[in-house]
């Protein structure tokens, strides 16, 4: 048969034409393909809520947000939904704890005790402190309204007439701005008495930390707000019956709060068609280490973990090889590139052995000696363990002796079960999740790296050393 | 008897923020350290009358809170992070290279009491990492070359 180009005759000459009209058409054809799937996936293109223009600079002042359709969530409720509906509608969206236990937080609003007739509080959790997790620092800086809003909607349905925000010490940026937002929305009748002519009156009032991991902790948060030293109170009582002053107290993230204006206003089905179904709405995916765009992506929480890493954050820098991530802040298991097409949800991430957390996604490329990164989160929780409960205080301070002695190769062959060892005498022995979060960096690395720890032993070195990582 | 004269308004803000006074402890201590540059003992002390508890009850917190300075801190107040994403991008490297610059290493004060280094852990800005913060400024995305630029201008 001829060549259908006349191009030539005989096979050879064919092939060196399939291949000059790959290579003329071929980036051709993928941009027309890309461009494409683009307009396809933008049909109903997700747009974000909480990251929305975040690179402006300064944060957006009141009139603004109200122009863009800010408070109108709080004026529909305290207009025409009663107290009680507004925490049905955020359990009908499946709204979970943004925080990193992902309790469901309708759910939680309605173990209030019923006809409490005393003061109750609504604290805002904003003492972001585990290491890879930012996603909270831009919507207090930039949208500090979309907080204020939530925060009046939650106060509302769980009618509290004090609130608190707890921000982290660090967080000067944030405190400032917040304590600006809160003048301008007592100005403008959004706070204090009578809020937009309704009966509902709400006070509410920043309160800054000084530099201490365990207050993420809520009723260590709790705690620290009353003016002691942050201390994990034991459960029960849970905070919903007893918490601030001994009050009934709702304690919710910053994201989970700024959620919850657009749930009232488009919707609970509109918020779960967004996600799976024990997973619903969007979610801000904080991406940092070894990759080319580090920042904070606000996502429908269908998206995979390998969507995040290659697609939002560009892939691993200088095209290197991906070696581990860790999914949701350090206190979750490490994963292997083996994870990468799990879904970014509480049961995707949880199916492939590890757990969703704050959703701080920290990728490290092949430079990474995993010893060295489990020996660098194993000083953390020493000194961050509040010195409370035993095992904790006292097994985070060995876990980070052997550490350190095996990141330099002076570990001993018997220690990496050792360290197995003391990671399970820690767990579930300790008031708070501190000591639980302490284990899953070593025993992770342990289960999938093992080799390392040996080499390091078996060298009398870190392996590592002489490459560019360290 | 500094906070109540000096800053007499602003004490009367934090106190009437809360049902029990004692939850006014921290935000004190911020106040005392503000205008002080650390919490002083007659800080301590004021703070414990202002708030009705004990001496050791104020100190307690003090230690506790690690952003609490117990003793006088330079003008600059270098805060490195150098927990695991600022790491990976080379915080290590960082702090070695300003205790080189300052001639101290992390945790000490330069003689000339101009700068003070520490390193911290996670300040939550991971998407920006390696970062410090000077003072109550964060400085994003450092490089060897941009930490000298910085210290440049602190003078």
């Amino acid at each position: 048969m001829n060549c259908p180009y006349k191009i030539g005759v005989g096979p050879r000459n064919y092939a060196k034409l399939q291949w000059r009209i790959f290579h003329t058409l071929g980036p051709y054809c993928r941009g027309v393909l890309l461009y494409a799937r683009e307009t396809m996936s933008n049909q109903n293109p997700f747009k974000p809520v909480m990251l929305h223009d975040v690179d402006r600079k300064g944060y957006e002042p009141l009139a603004e947000y109200r122009a863009r359709g800010g408070y109108k969530a709080l004026e529909k409720v305290l207009t025409r939904v009663a107290p009680d509906d507004v925490t049905e509608i955020v359990k009908q969206s499946g709204l979970r704890g943004r925080g990193g236990a992902g309790f469901p937080a309708g759910v939680k609003w309605s173990f209030l005790p019923k006809g409490y007739q005393g003061p109750r509080y609504l604290v805002c959790n904003a003492d972001e402190g585990e290491p890879g997790t930012c996603k909270d620092r831009p919507i207090m800086e930039k949208h500090p309204h979309l907080l204020l809003e939530g925060m009046a909607i939650t106060c509302y349905a769980i009618k509290a007439k004090v609130a608190y925000i707890y921000v982290r010490g660090e967080y000067y940026t944030a405190i400032e701005v917040l304590e600006k937002a809160i003048d301008e929305a007592y100005k403008a009748g959004l706070l204090g008495k009578g809020i937009l002519g309704k009966e509902f009156d709400l006070d509410i009032y920043v309160h800054p930390g000084a530099g201490a991991y365990i207050c993420g902790e809520e009723t260590a948060l709790l705690d620290s707000l009353e003016g002691k030293r942050g201390y994990p109170r034991l459960k029960p009582p849970f905070p919903a019956v007893e918490g601030l002053y001994r009050r009934p107290t709702i304690i919710n993230n910053v994201e989970t709060l700024a959620s919850i204006p657009s749930i009232i206003e488009k919707g609970p089905e509109w918020f779960r068609s967004l996600g799976r179904e024990k997973s619903s709405g969007f979610k801000i995916y904080p991406v940092s280490g070894h990759v080319k765009r580090p920042g904070n992506y606000e996502v429908p929480m269908k998206t995979t973990l390998r969507q995040l890493i290659y697609d939002h954050a560009g892939g691993i820098r200088n095209d290197r090889k991906l070696k581990a991530i860790i999914p949701g802040g350090i206190s979750t298991q490490v994963l292997t590139p083996d994870s990468l097409d799990a879904i970014a949800d509480f049961e995707g991430i949880a199916e492939a052995g590890s757990l969703l957390g704050s959703a701080g996604i920290i990728v490290m490329d092949e430079t990474v000696c995993m010893v060295w990164v489990a020996m660098k989160l194993s000083r953390f929780y020493h000194h961050e363990s509040c010195g409370q409960c035993t095992p904790c205080r006292e097994g985070t301070a060995w876990i980070r002796k052997i550490m350190e002695r095996m990141e330099r190769g002076q570990g001993r062959p018997e220690e990496i079960d050792l360290l197995l060892d003391l990671c399970h005498k820690i767990n579930a022995r300790s008031i708070c999740p501190l000591g639980d979060g302490a284990t899953p960096c070593i025993i992770s690395t342990i289960q999938h790296f093992r080799h390392e720890y040996e080499q390091h032993i078996s060298m009398g070195r870190c392996p590592f050393r002489s490459t560019e990582a360290h | 008897m500094m906070l109540r004269e000096q800053k007499a308004k602003a004490v009367e803000k934090i106190l009437k923020r809360y049902p029990d006074r004692r939850s006014a402890i921290i935000p004190l201590l911020w106040l005392v350290q503000r205008t002080a540059g650390y919490v002083t003992p007659d800080g301590i002390t004021e703070v414990a009358e202002i708030t009705g508890v004990t001496l050791t009850q104020v100190q307690e917190i003090v230690s506790f809170y690690t952003m609490f300075h117990q003793k006088p801190v330079g003008r600059y107040l270098i805060s490195v992070c150098d927990n695991i994403s600022c790491s990976l991008l080379g915080a290590e490297q960082l702090v070695e290279h300003l205790e080189g610059r300052l001639g101290i290493r992390a945790g000490e004060t330069t003689a000339n009491g101009l700068f003070s280094l520490q390193t911290v852990e996670c300040l939550g800005a991971c998407n920006m990492a390696p970062v410090m913060i000077i003072n109550e400024t964060l400085y994003p995305n450092l490089t060897t070359e941009k930490i000298d630029q910085i210290l440049k201008n602190c003078t």
